[in-house]
């Protein structure tokens, strides 16, 4: 079950669209559940799709659309390299392969730990400073050498 | 409004603004290859295979979500558009997996079909092909080989704009796309099956169908559904003198081009190991077949003993003619007989001025804008019916419901009042001075449709003379294929089928006495006490109450007519012959009208008897829904216990569907339970999912209790028509529900 404050900042993104299109506000909405949860459980998209009046599937539709939704629990934090085509050119792939072996995961997995999860990510709009990387779909890093991944590690790894 | 002129392919046409550049082409007989566009289905665009030139337009464009233009000019087939057509083509087949020959869908495949014209004869794609792993959506549509899937959405928007409920869906994207059910989920909807007759390719089949045949090993026969009274267009496929599929014919007055899954999948019945194949005879407690003569003999010496004595109950599925011939028989031997089994309220009979019908063609239930349907489980009575309103609604018309129970109609509920089943007279009546009269009143095409529930009630002739009180057109919603047409075939005669219950010798035509009536506690009475009770079925039945078994032919297998709800004469040809020894019932109907001299019983043909039947008549001139009845006090005593509130369930109304197994396992087709709001479940003592005993009449029935907090005060759905409920009394009545208590229960 979602807190009522979660319920109540769906509520305040429902209330940018018309009464009979509270629709509109699911993408907004699964923002709100996935910070409160972590990720998007079944009953989560469910209860999406309740409060918002549609079906469970078209809920599942955008969840699964959209890879900063986690259909799946992650580690504390979830670290998205950007692997598309300008990232990729100016470096984002070997620091991927950085980060992989710095971890000891490959992309979709988690260390033992449970602290960090890769993923790999779609355009961030920022090719002029690439390679990019978000932390936890929020805070974005750039121009990500393998120097600054490893100072980024070492940070997440004490928090 | 003026019209648009265009060009297709040099030739001009002029279509109504709005329309698009496929309705142009379809309007010319122009066939633009397509996957997504359905003339049925909102506008998609995402197969890309409608691709078409149009001259000023820098690129190919999609015809089906192209708005037609004055002035333009269209080409479907010039070189660019071939290109581009064959270009998507190309695309589409680099993830379709090459496994036609071990295809269903092979023969009448839309990709197969467009891939020889549009294709090339081998591949350019030499990279690994997409996966999509196999589904399990339920027992009725197979999506086991989802690879095969090329993402046109019908079967998605299928649900949502037709059935009414999004239950399949497309997750991930790009080369990850694929179509499921939410999470472990199944698809449900009562519409399910079309979804099959709409997938372009192999992913969505038919379950029961799997494997079964190839298409073009198949005769096809025309026929009609027997099941509700929509009265579809079927064509059913027969191999081998058996039926092994059955798909809808389309009519747009009718079914348009939909069938519900009971007039899908109900086809299984009649080749399953059930089938009464020989007659049988009890003879000193012990069942023993016996050649058509002799039990034909014994039949008419036991009824001949009872003189006029004799009740004919013939089941509202059975055909015209054998309703007429059963009408004939009662009438010639001075019996009674009558079709309204489930009914109970016979005090109409002689007070309505012509025969109960849906009051509109059926096609005009989609043009309604204001609509009161009082009594009615509709969506599982009357799935393609519902479909209509559902389509009615969604262009704004306001659908009110007067009813018992508050089941999901899956489109928008303008007004809704629920009562428990003895207040019903009473809230008709109240609704002249309530909002939903006020939303009647707004309206222009106006209707307060009754369902079976508000047919099989009490109370039913006043709640017909309540519903011509509003004011507005009435309508009735069919029951059964021949609810129309048993009136027309002169029946009841010489009594109703209450009345029929207490003769000495029984004649049940299709009929499951304890399943099938009101009373399924009087009827056995009446079987009981009964001297002979004859029994012609196509089915073995659940239990031997007669002392003579006729093996009859279902639908397939004989010639007959159906009169829709609207008043609709449908008749067809048998599609394969008849099982084993089993007989076409209006054939042993006249063999027993010549055993018992009744004359005039010579007829050659169905075509004969249909003839006699209809001679004279004005179908559309006999149907009214006038009634001429004095209203009694709505108020009757006050019921002091638990109204049960019952529920004929979609998959066990008639003897077919009760027998075709895979629509037994669906979600619908699932046991019935003891539903009751949260105050009843308290008061009773028991939880949802705790066993109760349900005691009705000198019966009982072991249920399971189960929450519904939109059912009103004081009742208790239990569904009828099930074994399991089978020893209750009436449809309508008090009940009394005791938790068993958990430990001792077994």
């Amino acid at each position: 079950m979602l807190s009522a404050e979660s319920l109540k900042k769906i509520d305040r993104e429902i209330a940018k669209y018309p009464p009979d299109q509270k629709q509109s506000a699911v993408m907004a909405a699964l923002i709100v559940a996935q910070d409160e949860k972590g990720w998007l459980a079944t009953e989560t998209m469910d209860e999406v799709a309740q409060y918002l009046g549609m079906a469970p599937v078209a809920v599942y539709e955008v969840a699964s659309f959209y890879n900063m939704y986690n259909l799946a629990p992650t580690g504390k934090f979830k670290l998205t390299v950007c692997t598309c085509l300008p990232c990729g050119l100016q470096g984002s792939l070997d620091a991927a392969d950085h980060l992989k072996s710095r971890l000891g995961i490959d992309f979709n997995e988690t260390t033992g730990d449970g602290r960090f999860t890769l993923k790999e990510g779609e355009c961030m709009g920022a090719c002029s400073m690439a390679p990019v990387l978000l932390v936890n779909n929020k805070k974005m890093h750039d121009y990500m050498s393998n120097e600054k991944l490893d100072t980024l590690i070492d940070e997440l790894s004490k928090r | 409004m003026s019209e648009l002129n265009l060009e297709i392919d040099g030739r001009p046409v002029a279509v109504a603004h709005g329309a698009t550049v496929m309705d142009a082409a379809v309007k010319l007989g122009i066939y633009v290859p397509h996957f997504c566009y359905h003339k049925k289905l909102s506008i998609a665009a995402n197969c890309r295979m409608c691709l078409v030139e149009v001259e000023k337009a820098p690129k190919p464009l999609p015809a089906c979500a192209t708005p037609a233009t004055e002035g333009m000019k269209v080409h479907t087939s010039s070189l660019t558009a071939k290109t581009a057509q064959q270009g998507v083509m190309e695309f589409l087949l680099i993830n379709h997996p090459l496994d036609c020959p071990i295809c269903d869908q092979g023969g009448e495949c839309q990709l197969q079909d467009l891939a020889v014209g549009y294709g090339k004869s081998a591949s350019r794609y030499e990279e690994e092909k997409r996966v999509v792993g196999a589904k399990d959506i339920g027992p009725l549509v197979a999506a086991e080989e989802m690879s095969r899937c090329i993402q046109c959405t019908r079967c998605v928007r299928f649900g949502q704009e037709v059935a009414g409920v999004m239950e399949l869906g497309m997750i991930q994207r790009g080369e990850h796309a694929e179509i499921v059910a939410f999470v472990g989920r199944s698809v449900d909807s009562e519409l399910s099956g079309n979804m099959i007759d709409l997938c372009p390719v192999g992913a969505l089949t038919s379950k029961p169908f799997r494997f079964v045949a190839r298409t073009w090993e198949l005769a096809r026969r025309k026929s009609v559904s027997p099941h509700d009274g929509l009265g579809s267009n079927l064509v059913v496929q027969v191999k081998q003198n058996r039926v092994v599929r059955v798909l809808p014919l389309e009519n747009e007055a009718v079914n348009e081009c939909w069938l519900s899954d009971k007039d899908r999948f109900s086809y299984e019945a009649l080749a399953s190991g059930e089938r009464l194949t020989r007659p049988l005879l009890k003879q000193g407690g012990e069942w023993r077949e016996a050649e058509w003569q002799e039990a034909l003999e014994c039949v008419a010496a036991g009824l001949k003993k009872a003189g006029p004595e004799v009740g004919i109950l013939a089941s509202p599925h059975s055909t015209l003619e054998e309703l007429h011939l059963a009408g004939r028989l009662a009438r010639g031997i001075g019996g009674c007989a009558d079709f309204r089994l489930r009914h109970s309220d016979f005090s109409g009979d002689g007070r309505r001025a012509g025969i109960p019908w849906l009051g509109m063609p059926v096609a005009d239930l989609d043009r309604l804008d204001r609509v009161l349907v009082v009594g009615s489980f509709l969506r599982k009575d009357h799935p393609l019916l519902a479909q209509r309103l559902r389509q009615a609604a969604k262009r704004g018309c306001q659908v009110s419901v007067l009813h018992s129970a508050d089941d999901d109609w899956l489109m928008p509920i303008a007004h809704k009042r629920i009562v428990a089943p003895a207040e019903m007279l009473a809230a008709l009546r109240a609704v002249g001075e309530g909002p939903i009269e006020e939303s009647l009143r707004s309206g222009k095409n106006v209707a307060v449709l009754l369902g079976n529930y508000a047919q099989q009630h009490p109370q039913a002739a006043q709640l017909h003379a309540a519903a011509q009180a509003l004011g507005h057109r009435v309508g009735f919603l069919g029951e059964a294929a021949n609810s129309v047409g048993g009136y027309l075939a002169g029946l009841p005669a010489g009594g109703n089928a209450a009345a029929a219950l207490g003769k000495k010798a029984l004649l049940l035509l299709n009929a499951e006495a304890e399943l099938d009536c009101a009373d399924p506690q009087a009827a056995i009475r009446g079987i009981r006490q009964a001297e002979f009770v004859v029994a012609l079925a196509a089915f073995r039945p659940a239990s031997y109450f007669a002392d003579v078994l006729l093996p009859i032919a279902p639908f397939t297998e004989t010639s007959g007519a159906f009169v829709s709800t609207e008043g609709r004469v449908q008749s067809f040809h048998a599609a394969v012959r008849p099982a084993g020894d089993s007989r076409p019932a209006w054939k042993v109907l006249r063999v027993l009208g010549n055993l018992l001299g009744v004359s005039g019983f010579d007829y050659e043909t169905t075509e004969q008897v249909r003839e006699e039947c209809l001679r004279g008549k004005d179908v559309a001139a006999l149907l009214s829904n006038r009634i001429d009845l004095d209203a009694i006090s709505a108020s009757a005593a006050a019921p002091s216990g638990l109204q049960r509130i019952a529920d004929v369930p979609i998959y066990f109304a008639d003897s077919i569907v009760r027998r075709a197994p895979s629509l037994q396992r669906t979600r619908d087709a699932q046991p019935p339970r003891a539903w009751m709001n949260a105050n009843v479940l308290r008061t009773i003592g028991a939880a949802p999912g705790h066993p109760v005993v349900v005691k009705q009449g000198d019966g009982e029935a072991r249920l399971v209790a189960a929450l519904d907090d939109r059912l009103p005060e004081g009742c208790v759905r239990v569904a009828a028509a099930h074994a399991s409920t089978a020893a209750l009394g009436p449809m309508f009545g008090e009940l009394t529900v005791a938790a068993v208590a958990v430990g001792k229960a077994a």
